[in-house]
């Protein structure tokens, strides 16, 4: 305002002015939480026997808060909260649609169960250099980025995010763990700087950063040099997603840290990548993603197929889940090359169950070397006669990633092939079928090999039999997380009906961002 | 003055990109700073360049006239500015410590966490 006047200010020309409702807060609750908390833990840094008390029920309110919000928003569409009161779009947007609320909800379990594991898996000095504190700001980032309306924000989330996991990645600070956590957070970095310049020119161009705006002006403006920048965004998010041929970092860091934190990277870090590629690509910019299909459909096919060769060559099981990590961002963004209704759920579907049996997957692995005493197939052995309930639960697992039925890897697979028949391109279609042999083919022979084959007489199968007869209780945690993710996963492929309706939901939603826009502005796009 | 800028950002793009394409980790780092300056310079250049109008809003006027720099990608640099800064540490101090842990700074000799004569997996038992 700049003339002092004697009338009084009209603060609706600039502010909101009903203050939010009771399921408003909702939105920014979950990374508030999960910031609370990390500072909570941050300032008892060195009473590392309490840590787990706080760090679980956060988690538990965190997965409640993400349910509560998917069922607001799967019932009366998406909800809108701005930071500061500032009318959109000028403030900072948190606009939550199915999507969001979804994945939200599903990488809190993911996050919860990592946790659980970890209460056994995390030596005291892990604690002292601060694993529940990363955890918890791991876990703000990445609700924050589900949730954010706000590109700039979005950045930030995954700024905060990566800060996080390299603290987590180099936890013990063993000579591996350096080596990977070097070229994870020096090609991490450069991808998320790709982000930011692509922030820089989509501001130039349209002059808002608030993806309900975009999504409006992007249908209108004409002249800009919109392919570039989508060319940008694709090269920036597949670099974080993993995608062929930016995905080198995966592999060379993920099988280095502490089994729960490749968990947690496995289960959580890549979907981000993908959920903004289903963002910007789907929902700001689908003229361009039209145009870039083919060659996001070759890089997908290339993804999937070449990492399901990296899981036949490793001999250590770690390195094996890495690539099956790789191997699922091929399928998913073989439906996001689709760009059809189908495939954008399928890829959505896919996402949920990757987050959900990648983290199980790594957990898995780590009782393998628990009860055995090595990491690689060559040495291992036997784990059929001395656990056979947990062979049973692996094996179950092991099916699902390689999205056989009655698991839930194979609903969205299902929905993957049919979506790449629909649009002719049958060498998608059978990318993913033969990606899905070859994953098939390796997960069958780990079985074999850690889980059938008797125990060698070697040291490691001794240590092995002695493990057999120690306390169960140090166990007992781990076996929890990996039971509770084993029952979703099985209830998911029995009864895929509520997650095949809501990711329905969230691919509507991305085609037709006309609720999400409406949310933003309620007198729809006044600006 | 665009012009220029944009010429400026060209150049430090790609002596990074240069730097970040050599085997020695320093250099790789040196790069990744200067590619962080040079996306601070590209924001910059964004919300225009000019200096003549000063961004005050005239009497009788509720906005600023068009011709004025706009200060939101300003905001924008000193997150990012923030940000990139944190890392380098980070970054700098890893740096140190995997020259000290592998004694090398070649990336090519980093190889602790894929060994190169990794045995394949047993065909048979």
């Amino acid at each position: 305002m700049a003339s002092p006047s004697s009338t009084p200010v009209d603060l609706s020309q600039a502010f909101v002015m009903a203050p939010p409702g009771l399921g408003e807060w909702l939105v920014i609750l979950p990374p508030a939480l999960m910031i609370t908390a990390g500072a909570l833990l941050m300032m008892m840094r060195h009473r590392v026997d309490r840590h787990g008390f706080i760090a679980i029920p956060a988690l538990v309110a965190l997965v409640l808060i993400d349910a509560a919000l998917l069922l607001k928003v799967s019932t009366g569409g998406p909800v809108t909260m701005m930071m500061g009161r500032w009318l959109p779009p000028f403030g900072i947007a948190f606009t939550v649609d199915v999507l969001g609320a979804l994945m939200a909800l599903v990488s809190a379990l993911a996050g919860l169960a990592a946790a659980i594991a970890a209460l056994t898996d995390i030596s005291d000095s892990g604690r002292r250099y601060g694993f529940f504190p990363f955890l918890m700001l791991l876990m703000a980032g990445v609700s924050g980025a589900f949730l954010t309306g706000d590109v700039f924000n979005l950045y930030v989330w995954f700024e905060v995010l990566l800060i996080s996991s390299f603290g987590l990645l180099i936890l013990g600070s063993e000579k591996q763990q350096i080596d990977g956590a070097l070229k994870y957070a020096v090609l991490n970095l450069i991808g998320t700087t790709l982000f930011l310049i692509s922030v820089g020119y989509l501001y130039a161009i349209f002059g808002t950063l608030n993806m309900a705006d975009i999504a409006l002006k992007a249908r209108e403006i004409s002249g800009a040099p919109l392919m570039t920048l989508s060319a940008l965004f694709i090269l920036a998010f597949g670099m974080k997603a993993a995608a062929f041929p930016v995905n080198f970092w995966l592999p060379a860091s993920y099988h280095t840290p502490r089994i729960t934190v490749s968990a947690l990277f496995g289960g959580l870090l890549t979907k981000i990548g993908i959920y903004a590629l289903l963002r910007v690509m789907v929902m700001l910019f689908p003229v361009q993603r039209e145009e870039l299909s083919f060659v996001l459909a070759v890089v997908a096919v290339l993804t999937m197929v070449l990492s399901g060769f990296g899981m036949l060559a490793q001999n250590d099981l770690r390195r094996m889940a890495g690539f099956a990590v790789i191997l699922g961002i091929g399928n998913m963004l073989a439906g996001i090359a689709t760009g059809t209704m189908v495939g954008l759920s399928g890829a959505v579907l896919y996402a949920l169950h990757s987050i959900l049996a990648m983290t199980a997957l790594y957990l898995v692995i780590g009782r393998v070397k628990a009860l055995t005493g090595s990491w690689t197939l060559s040495a291992g052995g036997g784990i059929y006669s001395v656990a056979p309930g947990f062979a049973f639960v692996s094996l179950a697992l092991f099916l699902a990633v390689a999205g056989l039925p009655p698991f839930s890897g194979l609903w969205p697979k299902i929905m993957l092939v049919k979506a790449s028949v629909d649009i002719g391109a049958w060498w998608l279609a059978a990318g993913i079928l033969i990606s899905g042999f070859l994953a098939t083919i390796a997960l069958g022979r780990t079985f074999l090999l850690a889980y059938w084959r008797p125990a060698a007489e070697s040291p490691a199968s001794k240590r092995a039999t002695s493990n057999v007869t120690r306390p169960q209780q140090q166990d007992r945690l781990a076996a929890v997380a990996i039971l509770g993710l084993a029952a979703l996963i099985v209830l998911f492929g029995l009864f895929p009906e509520a997650p095949l309706s809501l990711s329905q939901q969230a691919a509507t939603g991305l085609l037709d961002p006309q609720s999400y826009v409406r949310s933003v502005f309620p007198q729809g796009g006044a600006q | 003055m665009e012009t220029l800028f944009a010429v400026l950002v060209g150049i430090l793009f790609s002596a990074a990109i240069y730097l970040m394409l050599s085997k020695q980790s320093v250099r790789v780092l040196l790069g990744i700073a200067l590619l962080g300056n040079a996306v601070n310079l590209l924001l910059f250049t964004s919300g225009r360049l000019t200096r003549e109008v000063p961004p005050i809003i005239a009497a009788r006027l509720d906005v600023l006239p068009g011709n004025t720099a706009n200060p939101l990608p300003q905001a924008l640099i000193l997150t990012a500015i923030v940000i990139s800064f944190s890392f380098f540490a980070f970054l700098l101090v890893l740096t140190y410590r995997a020259f000290q842990e592998l004694g090398t700074d070649n990336t090519d000799e980093m190889r602790l966490a894929e060994p190169k004569n990794e045995p394949l997996p047993p065909t048979g038992y």
